[in-house]
């Protein structure tokens, strides 16, 4: 058998995706802070540390243990998933590629640095993931899950979600 | 376990302070988000009705990370020192047993004597003007003191304000624009978030209470300075009120108690229907 490394655990981890962005997987999020890998009794130990996206975000649990499949899938049995705060987790931290797919799959990607944070009342510009028209008007500061608000666009008039800077 | 806190922390009375002062921002947050996710399926419209239940989601992530850091502080503790922390029965007995502690039963097992909530954050929904009165209150309270709580020298509780200083800054937007829509829209609307604003004022005075926990914690750099955010939390207020046309109220009295478990009959009814089923079938799973 091949001894084990990060870089397999991270190719394993590739596969495990956001269960409510299905588009995205956690190498994508930014969401894995760090791999370990040891030797505990003559079999391979992975210690993997995930942040969370939002404080109360409910999927958490969910990636938790789908990584966790993903690794026993492929024979490791001793996985220790931490989770950590800091520093806070911002969307910066998501992958050009992630952003690529998300709009790819009709979600607005961040597109501001997490630290220009807007004013009270200002607006973020949006654009169109469809016809990528820049006429678009928020609709919902909330939407289905906590990082995304909802828009319509003004040209073609399809609603979409924006998957906020934060 | 993250930045340790009982190697900076030598003396019980200090573990105490620490623990109160966590519980008591667990306690904000987790009666914040049973208050607005009481309106799940009952908002005015479905954007809205989401708005409320994000911003709950958000509270009651923010609740399980200090409960669970409370938790461990309990867990460190010796039997001895922990056995007169808490009047509940369960709970006592359990810590008796020397079980170890989880977030659940620090949300589920403590009566409303041991809760030190704001009394704000009970008060009831009403109708929408008195939610987002009390909302907005609260949110630019809070933003100010997670500002002031990044500072802290106890890292866990520095983390923690680090990750809710962004979503309560979303909060307060959002509460701030109904603020203003709701004072500048019509006159019935302007009427009702008037008497909101004014029947919820006795309830703010608390906020800056220092009780001896919050000053021993800003004393050690750990809490913050709750006085010294008044004068920016008023101005902040006044600026969202004039521009709503509202007046902001002048009532200098002002009901406290909640921070020292003196709550109103309000957390009664909160805590049964939240803990009705943990204290029905103890250590229920779904």
């Amino acid at each position: 058998m091949n001894t084990l490394t990060p870089d397999i655990v991270y190719k394993l981890l590739a596969s495990v995706t956001d269960p409510e962005v299905p588009a995205l997987t956690v190498l994508d999020l930014g969401i894995v802070r760090n791999v370990e890998v040891s030797e505990k009794g003559n079999a391979p130990s992975v210690k993997i540390t995930i942040t969370p996206t939002y404080s109360g975000c409910p999927a958490m649990d969910v990636i938790s243990m789908n990584m966790r499949m993903a690794l026993l899938s492929h024979g490791i049995k001793q996985i220790n998933i931490e989770s950590q705060l800091t520093p806070a987790w911002t969307t910066d931290w998501m992958s050009e590629e992630g952003k690529q797919k998300l709009k790819a799959y009709g979600i607005a990607p961040p597109y501001r640095k997490a630290a220009d944070t807007l004013g009270l009342f200002e607006e973020d510009a949006i654009t169109c993931p469809r016809c990528g028209s820049q006429e678009t008007e928020l609709v919902s500061q909330f939407g289905a899950t906590s990082c995304k608000a909802l828009y319509k666009c003004l040209s073609c008039h399809e609603p979409f979600e924006h998957f906020k800077c934060h | 376990m993250e930045g340790n806190p009982n190697n900076e922390i030598p003396n019980t009375k200090m573990k105490n302070a620490l623990l109160n002062y966590t519980l008591s921002l667990a306690d904000n947050a987790s009666v914040m988000s049973h208050r607005l996710g009481e309106w799940c399926g009952h908002g005015p419209v479905l954007e809205q009705d989401i708005a409320l239940t994000n911003i709950s989601l958000d509270d009651i992530g923010q609740a399980r990370s200090l409960y669970q850091y409370a938790a461990e502080q309990l867990n460190n503790m010796p039997t001895t020192e922990k056995t007169n922390l808490f009047s509940d029965m369960m709970l006592n007995a359990k810590i008796a047993a020397g079980e170890n502690l989880d977030e659940d039963d620090l949300a589920y097992l403590r009566d409303a004597w041991d809760y030190r909530s704001l009394l704000l954050v009970e008060q009831p929904n009403k109708d929408w003007a008195y939610t987002i009165a009390r909302s907005f209150y609260y949110d630019a309270f809070m933003q100010l003191f997670y500002k002031g709580l990044q500072n802290s020298k106890d890292d866990r509780l520095k983390g923690i304000a680090e990750k809710s200083l962004k979503e309560v800054t979303y909060h307060l937007r959002w509460s701030s624009e109904w603020i203003i829509r709701l004072g500048d829209g019509t006159d019935e609307s302007h009427q009702k978030i008037q008497t909101a604003i004014n029947d919820l004022w006795m309830y703010t005075g608390e906020m800056f209470k220092m009780t001896d926990t919050d000053k021993a914690m800003a004393v050690a750099g750990i809490g913050v300075d709750l006085a010294g955010l008044h004068k920016d939390w008023l101005n902040n207020i006044k600026n969202i009120f004039t521009q709503a046309t509202l007046q902001l109220p002048t009532d200098i009295w002002m009901q406290d108690g909640g921070k020292e478990g003196h709550h109103s009959e309000h957390l009664g009814y909160i805590l049964a229907d939240m803990q009705f089923l943990q204290r029905t079938y103890p250590g229920l799973d779904w």
